[in-house]
C-alpha cells in the first residue's frame, strides 16, 4: 500500500509533534538527573541510551529495530528449538 | 463509515461508551475472554464470566444496535495454575456451542513460562479438535518477540492448524512480519503505552499492505480507548488514504476473518 503524503508534506505536518516528543524525552531524562539517588547501574538506562543512538542512526525500519532493542534475546523457546 | 471492533472487552465499558461507539458507526464487536485483574476464587467464577459474555453483554450491546460476539478461553495471565486451567478447559465445549461464540480466545502467553505453555497446549488442542477459530494474545513489551515465536512454533508443530482461521493479536513492528509471513492474520491493538498508536498502525499497513490485518481497541478496564478504531480511521484519512482503503481495514477485513466462524451470522 502506498504512502500518499510526500516526505515534505509529512515533515511539515509532523515537525512540531516530533520536536515536542524529543523535548519531552529530554525533560524526562533531566528529571531523573535532578532526583535524589542514581540509576546509572540500572540496565534500563543503558537500554534508553542505546535507543537514543538507534534513533540517530541511518537506515530504515528504525521502529522495528527499536522494538528489538527492548526485547528479550532470541533464545531457544520452551516450545522446542529456535523458530525458523 | 461503519466499523467492526474485532477485539474489545465490552464487560469493562460503560453503557455511555456503547452509545458513543454506536453513534460513531460501530456495528459489530467481538469480545474475548479476559483476565479480571485479580485471581479468581474458583472455576465457577470463570463460568459466571462466560455467561456474562454470552448472555448479558449481547443484550447490552443490542440496545444500541451493536451485534456482540464472544471468544471463550483462559487468558494467559490466568494460565499459570495448570490444574485449575484443566478444570475450566473441560467445561469450555458447552460454552463454545453457544450461538454467539466465535471460537477459542484470547489465549496465549504472558511471561512465557512452562505452565503457561502447558495450559496453552491444552486450549489449542481443544480448539483444533473441534475445528474452532483461534485468537491469540501475544505478550507485552520485552516478552513479545519471544512469546510470539513460541506461539508460532506451537502452531507450526500441529498439522491441524488452518492458518487462515487464526489471528495473532497485539502485533507490533517486530512481530507483524512473523505472523503475516507464516500465513496468519495479524491484529494491531491501538492501546496507549504498551501497544501501537494509530499512526504506527497506519505505518505498518503502508509497509505490509492491507491483507490479513485487523485493527482493534482491546479496550478493557486498564488505560485504553473504546473509540480507538474511529481514531485510527481518522488517522488513515488524514494521511491521505481513500475511503475504500479505510473500509477495507475496519470493516471488510474483520468480516472476512470472523465469517469463518460457524456462529458468525452478521450480514
Amino acid at each position: 500500500m502506498s504512502t500518499p503524503l510526500t516526505a515534505a508534506e509529512m515533515l511539515d505536518r509532523e515537525f512540531l509533534t516530533f520536536r515536542a516528543k524529543l523535548v519531552d524525552l529530554a525533560a524526562a531524562l533531566d528529571r531523573i538527573d535532578r532526583a535524589e539517588g542514581s540509576v546509572d547501574a540500572d540496565p534500563r538506562i543503558d537500554q534508553l541510551r542505546r535507543g537514543l543512538e538507534l534513533l540517530a542512526s541511518p537506515g530504515d525500519r528504525r521502529a522495528e529495530r527499536m522494538q528489538m532493542a527492548f526485547s528479550l534475546p532470541d533464545e531457544p523457546t520452551v516450545a522446542g528449538g529456535l523458530s525458523s | 463509515m461503519n466499523f467492526i471492533d474485532p477485539h474489545i472487552h465490552i464487560a469493562s465499558r460503560t453503557t455511555d461508551d456503547l452509545a458513543t461507539m454506536a453513534r460513531m458507526g460501530c456495528l459489530v464487536v467481538a469480545e474475548p475472554a479476559f483476565w479480571m485483574g485479580y485471581d479468581r476464587s474458583g472455576v465457577n467464577s470463570f463460568f459466571d464470566y462466560f455467561r456474562q459474555l454470552t448472555e448479558w453483554e449481547p443484550k447490552r450491546c443490542a440496545n444500541f444496535g451493536i451485534r456482540h460476539y464472544a471468544w471463550m478461553g483462559i487468558n494467559a495471565k490466568e494460565a499459570e495454575n495448570v490444574g485449575f486451567a484443566r478444570e475450566v478447559i473441560a467445561e469450555l465445549p458447552a460454552f463454545l456451542d453457544r450461538p454467539t461464540v466465535l471460537g477459542v480466545g484470547e489465549i496465549g502467553l504472558h511471561k512465557c513460562t512452562k505452565n503457561e505453555l502447558a495450559t496453552l497446549e491444552g486450549l489449542v488442542d481443544l480448539a483444533l479438535s473441534r475445528g474452532e477459530q483461534m485468537l491469540f494474545h501475544t505478550p507485552h513489551l520485552e516478552d513479545k518477540y519471544k512469546g510470539t515465536r513460541m506461539i508460532l512454533d506451537l502452531l507450526a508443530g500441529d498439522s491441524r492448524t488452518d492458518r487462515s482461521r487464526v489471528c495473532i493479536d497485539h502485533c507490533e513492528e517486530h512481530t507483524i512480519g512473523l505472523a503475516l509471513a507464516a500465513g496468519y492474520w495479524a491484529g494491531l491493538t491501538l492501546y496507549p503505552t504498551t501497544k501501537v498508536t494509530p499512526e504506527r498502525a497506519v505505518d505498518m499497513i503502508e509497509m505490509y499492505g492491507p491483507d490479513r490485518i485487523l485493527v482493534n481497541s482491546s479496550a478493557d478496564w486498564g488505560p485504553s480507548n473504546p473509540f480507538a478504531v474511529p481514531d485510527f480511521m481518522f488517522t488513515m484519512r488524514r494521511r491521505g488514504h481513500d475511503e475504500a482503503a479505510i473500509r477495507r481495514i475496519v470493516y471488510e477485513n474483520p468480516l472476512e476473518f470472523l465469517r469463518q466462524s460457524r456462529h458468525f451470522d452478521f450480514v
